[in-house]
């Protein structure tokens, strides 16, 4: 069990000395966050207009939304599904399958090393370049910042779990592109990233409400805005949770009949 | 004549190879549209808070966005370049493509075109007909003509700005993601420029010129008159910025010496 566990330790710890050796993508990495949040900057600035508020968000926590969902991407996403997938093409998934361990687990752990990279070069300095350019506020309560990385931390758990299964129905549909492609938009959409769930009209929010998106990028954005409130962190923190679970079961159920239909293409 | 023949020869070669895999066509065609949607969806639900943008109204932000997509498209289809580094110059295609009887850049951009992204010049047509009904835009027989030079044009500026970056290729051949970082700035021009602080509007009109492939030319269709000179300028743009690029990449495949082997 302990050699185990120190096998998937070691996995994160490859791969984050791996995005060592490509820092230079990186830095320029943060430089597209920059601008990307720049402009979405000037688009709020222009729709609030004279606006004091818009859904209980002033402009500076809206500001401060759209550079904390950027950054926090940086952690959370990876892309553990294309690379299944190339893997499933490439008939590599047949070697990987009798290897000691578990191939979701070991994609899983490669994601976290790049997550934790990505979150120590790269949203840290890139967070210290927007704040002194955009008015950003941080909260200065210590258990806003425990509670933001716990959601962070789920957020990686369920943006993961759903590209484990983007990628294992490559083994169903042999070229997966398009499907990758339409989940990151439907991400980027559903998850809160461009836009608060709670801007959406009340139609759009029970729709979402039922969908995992959610958890993704909104509610660690809210709780680190402090747009939510009391006992509003923990049921949000709760339904992250929830969807982490639940995401299991047709991870499982996806594996083992991709375990049966194994095709290699090649290889 | 020749390279015409050779486009058509290339296409059709193109349409078999993505007939192959009909299912992922389908699926990729989709998330086009999603990804075309969810910007559309973006400017709506923002103008559920808000009824004006510096003066621009929603279906005016929806018309310039309609707009863009059309250029955008004819540029996703044709100069689909943006790992023209790794491809060509790290893994050694352009010593082949060199010795090829056409142009360099000619046979690079038939390699790589992606014919299914022209499907986005239907969606943009489609929005900017439904703000311009919306808001009482009548058609003039010169418009479609207009429409065409500035689509030209816009589609051009985009192409000439990745052409300069790809050809920085030849002079450095470490990767580099300025490729992704264009495309993010590219996003700016879709919305009025007037939003922006100065020194970004200056840039998007006159260094990274995207603002020619959105609002410029789209403030013309809706009669704004005081953009007026900025929207004729948009063919001119194109065109400086296309033979600009093509000397660049002229300029880099004579200091070209090939990768390893």
């Amino acid at each position: 069990m302990a050699s185990k566990l120190s096998m998937y330790v070691e996995m994160v710890r490859i791969r984050f000395l791996m995005m060592l050796a490509y820092r230079t993508n990186y830095y320029s990495g943060i430089l597209i966050y920059s601008i990307n949040i720049g402009a979405y900057y000037f688009l709020w600035q222009a729709i609030y207009g004279g606006q004091e508020s818009i859904q209980d968000l002033s402009i500076v926590q809206m500001t401060t939304y759209i550079a904390i969902a950027w950054m926090a991407r940086a952690f959370y996403f990876n892309n553990i599904d294309r690379e299944i997938s190339q893997e499933i093409q490439d008939g590599k998934v047949a070697v990987e399958m009798i290897r000691p361990y578990n191939y979701l687990g070991m994609k899983t752990m490669q994601g976290l090393g790049e997550g934790l990279f990505r979150l120590l070069f790269f949203s840290v300095p890139g967070m210290a370049i927007v704040w002194l350019v955009f008015p950003i506020s941080f909260s200065n309560d210590l258990s806003i910042w425990g509670l933001f990385f716990v959601s962070l931390l789920f957020s990686f758990i369920v943006n993961t779990q759903i590209n484990l299964i983007t990628g294992i129905l490559t083994f169903f549909l042999l070229y997966n592109t398009g499907l990758i492609r339409a989940k990151r938009v439907v991400i980027d959409l559903f998850s809160g990233l461009l836009l608060p769930i709670s801007f959406y009209p009340l139609w759009a929010q029970d729709i979402m409400s039922f969908l995992p998106f959610q958890a993704i990028s909104y509610i660690p954005s809210m709780i680190f805005t402090e747009g939510f409130t009391g006992g509003e962190v923990y049921s949000a923190i709760l339904l992250q949770l929830m969807w982490s679970v639940i995401l299991f079961i047709p991870i499982q159920l996806l594996w083992i009949a991709a375990k049966r239909q194994l095709i290699v293409q090649g290889g | 004549m020749f390279y015409v023949s050779i486009f058509f020869q290339y296409a059709s070669q193109y349409l078999k190879t993505r007939m192959s895999y009909r299912a992922d066509l389908v699926v990729e065609l989709f998330s086009d549209l999603l990804f075309q949607a969810v910007n559309l969806i973006f400017i709506l639900v923002v103008f559920g808070h808000t009824t004006f943008l510096s003066g621009w109204s929603r279906e005016e932000i929806i018309f310039i966005y309609g707009f863009f997509l059309v250029p955008y498209a004819v540029f996703s289809s044709f100069f689909n370049i943006w790992d023209f580094n790794e491809r060509y110059i790290v893994k050694g295609e352009m010593d082949r493509v060199l010795t090829r009887p056409i142009h360099s850049l000619f046979q690079i951009i038939i390699e790589r075109m992606e014919l299914e992204s022209m499907f986005g010049v239907i969606t943009g047509v489609a929005i900017m007909f439904y703000a311009g009904s919306e808001l009482g835009l009548t058609l003039s027989w010169y418009d479609p003509f207009m429409f065409i030079m500035m689509v030209i044009g816009g589609s051009l500026i985009y192409a000439g700005i990745f052409i300069i970056l790809a050809s920085i290729s030849f002079w450095s051949d470490s990767r580099t993601d300025i490729m992704p970082m264009m495309y993010n700035i590219g996003n700016y021009g879709r919305y009025p420029v007037d939003i922006y602080n100065q020194v970004i509007r200056y840039m998007l009109t006159w260094i990274l010129p995207f603002a020619f492939v959105g609002v410029y030319p789209a403030a013309f269709f809706l009669g704004r008159e005081e953009w007026y000179g900025y929207a004729f300028f948009t063919p001119v743009m194109g065109l400086i910025f296309i033979t600009m690029s093509v000397f660049f990449w002229n300029a880099g495949v004579k200091r070209y010496r090939g990768a390893g082997n």
